[in-house]
């Protein structure tokens, strides 16, 4: 029998998941609108940023390219709402997991978090 | 390199017409992948990597963020309906993301041609086991850890709430980290593994399975994600196209879902699937993957 925070957690979470996706999806259609404007008619050389490598570069060009109003750098602020929606479900899941008392869960949910937050940030090269 | 088979044959192709055909291939991808339950990325790594010729790593890199897009999309529904045990889904979620970065790191160091065989071998796999029947799990008894954990939970029944029980939690745990890892290799949810792990193993429900997974898909995702960017292999002007397409048309397989056969959609994806394992295999065996 779930009780009632066990309904509001799933409420919750569901929201998220709902609000980050749409957002996502949104914005990255504005930036797809944009870079289609500006270079939908050239011929493709290629699609690749060989030189992206480095997160450092990646979020510095995304704030760069959103605040020109960069096309691609909108694209890269949609897909990285993108990713952000599960790592912000999982966050608000410790939350709500200490608002029931469940240690356990609390520990689970922090090692699930860890992990996310090492593949994203802290990956090898 | 990336495109560049496709650009050298037909070099009229723009950006927009490009564009225009990877998003229209996402989109099919997409509505086949929610009609048959295990999702676009399936279909959409194959099909770029060999009717684009896109490098498969970037092919996997953009079909993660159409996974966390259509697996958040879906679970959001899913979790409210109440059918989702986000407790056994985060629990897994340790062993699904640790083999998500197993996965995603061994991306970089096998050879692309060995990639392209896998996925062929996992794409077999997918036909046979969308092909098995479930039965349905009773007298389960839960197992220490989950009594523990305090696994079992309810799923909404037709006159109220069913009771249900977890069991076997740490064979579980152990396929699920093979899930996880073939999911940052091959960037598909495995949703399939997904389920035979909690359906089969953990003897939960196969609906509380499909939805529990759905939910836990997003999570491995966004681990194996982080490591494709910080190798370079999240390429923006491939990812758009690709996202924006697999999402609706996700959207409206499990919209068309309830009305569409279900015989004849699983012998169409069995053929699909089939043809693109082999070119897959072929491909990586001759080295042109």
């Amino acid at each position: 029998m779930p009780a009632p925070t066990d309904q509001k957690l799933e409420r919750l979470v569901g929201g998220i998941l709902r609000i980050g996706v749409s957002t996502a999806a949104a914005v990255t259609l504005v930036g797809a609108i944009l870079y289609l404007g500006r270079h939908g008619a050239e011929i493709p050389r290629d699609l690749a940023f060989p030189g992206e490598a480095s997160r450092l570069r990646g979020f510095a060009a995304i704030a760069q390219g959103v605040s020109s109003l960069s096309g691609r750098g909108i694209i890269q602020l949609g897909l990285a709402l993108l990713v952000a929606t599960p790592v912000a479900r999982v966050a608000l899941s410790i939350v709500a997991f200490a608002a029931q008392g469940d240690r356990k869960f609390v520990a689970i949910t922090v090692v699930v978090l860890a992990v996310l937050v090492y593949g994203l940030f802290g990956s090898p090269l | 390199m990336l495109a560049g088979g496709l650009v050298r044959s037909t070099a009229l192709v723009t950006v927009l017409g490009m564009s225009l055909l990877i998003w229209g291939s996402s989109l099919a991808a997409g509505c086949l992948g929610a009609l048959t339950g295990l999702g676009g990325g399936v279909v959409i790594v194959p099909l770029l990597t060999l009717v684009f010729h896109i490098d498969i790593r970037y092919a996997v890199g953009a079909s993660l963020l159409s996974v966390i897009a259509t697996s958040s999309g879906a679970a959001a529904a899913y979790v409210a309906e109440g059918w989702s045990n986000l407790r056994v889904g985060m629990l897994l979620e340790i062993a699904t993301s640790i083999g998500a970065i197993t996965g995603a790191g061994l991306a970089a160091h096998l050879n692309t041609s060995v990639i392209a065989v896998v996925f062929a071998l996992v794409l077999f796999g997918s036909v046979v086991t969308s092909f098995r029947r479930h039965e349905s799990s009773s007298d389960v008894q839960s197992d220490r850890l989950s009594r523990w954990l305090r696994l079992d939970s309810t799923y909404p029944g037709p006159s109220g709430p069913v009771r249900y029980a977890v069991t076997r939690v740490p064979a579980g745990l152990a396929l699920m980290w093979v899930a996880g890892a073939v999911s940052g290799l091959l960037g598909i949810g495995s949703g399939a593994l997904k389920v035979v792990a909690m359906d089969r193993v953990m003897r939960l429900p196969f609906r509380v399975s499909t939805t529990t997974s759905n939910f836990m898909i997003g999570v491995t995702a966004a681990t194996s994600v982080g490591i494709y960017f910080s190798r370079g292999y999240l390429d923006p002007g491939l990812a758009f196209p690709v996202v924006l397409g697999v999402l609706p048309g996700a959207l409206l397989g499990a919209r068309v879902l309830p009305r569409a056969g279900g015989l004849f959609l699983r012998a169409l994806f069995a053929v699909v699937v089939t043809v693109l394992a082999i070119e897959m295999a072929y491909g990586g065996l001759k080295g042109r993957i």
